[in-house]
């Protein structure tokens, strides 16, 4: 254990030594990323433009762009490391995750769709009292996303540690939502769910392939590196302390999806409700194949990398996929994932931002923003608004 | 408020009317009694999924084969699920919701350019 933690550890050094290439790969990520923002926000002219996308998504496009949102680093970097480190539990994360997109589904995203609004808010207030709904609409929105935008950066934080030594990237986000609006961040999390899942295919398939592609095996020796033995095959370690604790996740994680804001905003960039619940399909492929990877990434990098070696890394537990990655392909892998990583929380970031100010500013004049295109957009919506 | 919106509707097309009307009633019962039932019974197996695994933790441990335990293949269960259930409501909604959905959309938006 001593001589992985060694080489680990060693590696790691080299690689902080050594971030010009970590830079260099995410600068090029930035770079075409930002492209992409650019010649989307050619297009955007009305406020249907710029909160949601002219409306002019396909189902596939827009699914990628859920997965993009969703797959945030909690997701790939946080269930990875506790799958590595606690095991069964860190798998019940992954269920939670997928099956709540059930409920987006079934009982929200068309609905949503066919109100032809911008916010939850628009949605609400068609329907009862104005002003009170907006305000509390508001506040629910910008404290949701505070609190997400707060997991999310601790993510960015824990993985900066490990790789980069640079903390001030929150202004790139909001560069990336004020030139390209929602068509730019849209495709922003199309080309990062696009990254990401292709990443994480190839160190499947990498892991799978040192286990002779027999899951059985990978379990094996994932028990025979973590101190806590066959234990990570079970469910405990994590919340085996107070059950409460973990039924009370189930609900938060089941429930919670379908109301995230900026999951919400998606359904309102496509054009029918037919196309939004063929985006909602299209992410629940990508979501559940990638979180079916990461049980494997999770396990593999435990027994790839060892728990310990992990919880030692700067960015602990945060920092099991890439160690991963590192342990795999070297540094050039490494960078390439931590750089996906990175710039799924500057996505995920840019996403809550453009959430919270199309909240706040159709809530505060909402009215005269939106009515020169209110009209045309009715025209177009109008019909589909009362479908149901 | 929201009075003035509905009352305002384009073309004036009395969508009061429109949703009260036979079609537009058994496009809902149709969704409903599909999304509904559905709903219940995958919410159902997941806290089945959860309760288990909270309180009858050495049960979800026991071995299947090898090193792969119960809990793991009802997690995998519920992945199997979840993909099972989107496909079914997929096909389900092509065939007898869309349908139904499209003609109501097709009148609607005649009735709104005023050649009802």
């Amino acid at each position: 254990m001593n001589e992985i933690f060694g080489t680990v550890h060693a590696a790691v050094q080299t690689v902080e030594n050594n971030p010009i290439l970590n830079i260099s790969i995410f600068g090029a990520f930035v770079a075409v990323t930002l492209f992409i923002v650019i010649r989307a926000s050619r297009n955007s002219k009305t406020a249907a433009d710029y909160y949601a996308a002219g409306r002019s998504f396909t189902g596939p496009q827009n699914g990628f762009a859920i997965a993009g949102d969703y797959l945030s680093a909690a997701s790939f970097l946080g269930i990875c490391g506790a799958i590595a480190i606690n095991g069964y539990d860190g798998f019940l994360y992954s269920v939670g995750f997928l099956v709540a997109w059930l409920v987006a589904l079934l009982l929200v995203a068309e609905l949503m769709r066919n109100t032809g609004k911008f916010t939850m808010a628009d949605v609400l207030s068609f329907r009862l009292k104005e002003r009170p709904v907006r305000m509390a609409a508001a506040i629910t929105t910008l404290a949701v996303c505070f609190f997400y935008l707060l997991a999310q950066m601790a993510g960015a934080g824990g993985l900066v540690s490990l790789l980069l030594g640079i903390t001030e990237r929150v202004g790139q986000s909001i560069v990336y939502v004020l030139i390209g609006g929602m068509k730019g961040t849209t495709w922003v999390q199309i080309v990062k769910a696009f990254l990401l899942i292709g990443g994480a295919v190839v160190m499947t398939i990498w892991v799978l392939a040192i286990n002779g592609f027999n899951l059985n095996t990978l379990l094996e020796s994932a028990v025979a590196a973590s101190p806590k033995g066959e234990a990570i095959l079970g469910p405990g370690l994590q919340y085996g302390a107070n059950p409460w604790d973990f039924i009370s996740l189930a609900l938060a994680l089941v429930l919670g999806t379908a109301g995230l804001p900026h999951v919400l905003m998606r359904f309102y960039t496509v054009p029918t409700a037919k196309e939004a619940r063929r985006s909602v399909v299209w992410a629940i492929w990508l979501i559940g194949l990638f979180y079916l990877l990461t049980l494997v990434l999770g396990y593999g990098a435990g027994a790839l990398v060892g728990p310990e070696a992990i919880l030692a890394a700067p960015g602990g537990v945060n920092a099991a996929a890439p160690l991963l990655a590192l342990a795999l392909g070297g540094p050039i892998l490494l960078g390439f994932i931590s750089a996906v990583a990175f710039a799924t929380i500057l996505a995920v970031v840019a996403g809550l931002t453009i959430t919270a100010a199309a909240s706040f500013a159709l809530k505060n004049d909402g009215q005269p923003q939106c009515d020169s295109n209110f009209v045309s957009l009715r025209k177009s919506s109008a019909p589909q608004a009362r479908q149901w | 408020m929201t009075d003035r919106r509905i009352d305002g509707a384009p073309g004036g097309v009395d969508y009061i009317a429109v949703e009260e009307s036979a079609p537009f009633r058994e496009l809902k019962r149709r969704q409903r009694s599909f999304v509904f039932p559905m709903a219940v019974a995958f919410l159902v197996w997941y806290f089945v999924y959860v309760l288990l695994s909270s309180f009858a933790p050495d049960f979800m441990a026991q071995p299947v084969f090898g090193a792969i335990t119960v809990g793991l293949v009802f997690g995998l269960g519920q992945f199997v699920t979840t993909f099972a259930i989107t496909m079914g409501y997929v096909a389900y909604a092509n065939r007898r919701l869309d349908p139904g959905a499209e003609h109501l959309r097709v009148e609607l938006e005649r009735a709104e350019r005023g050649e009802s």
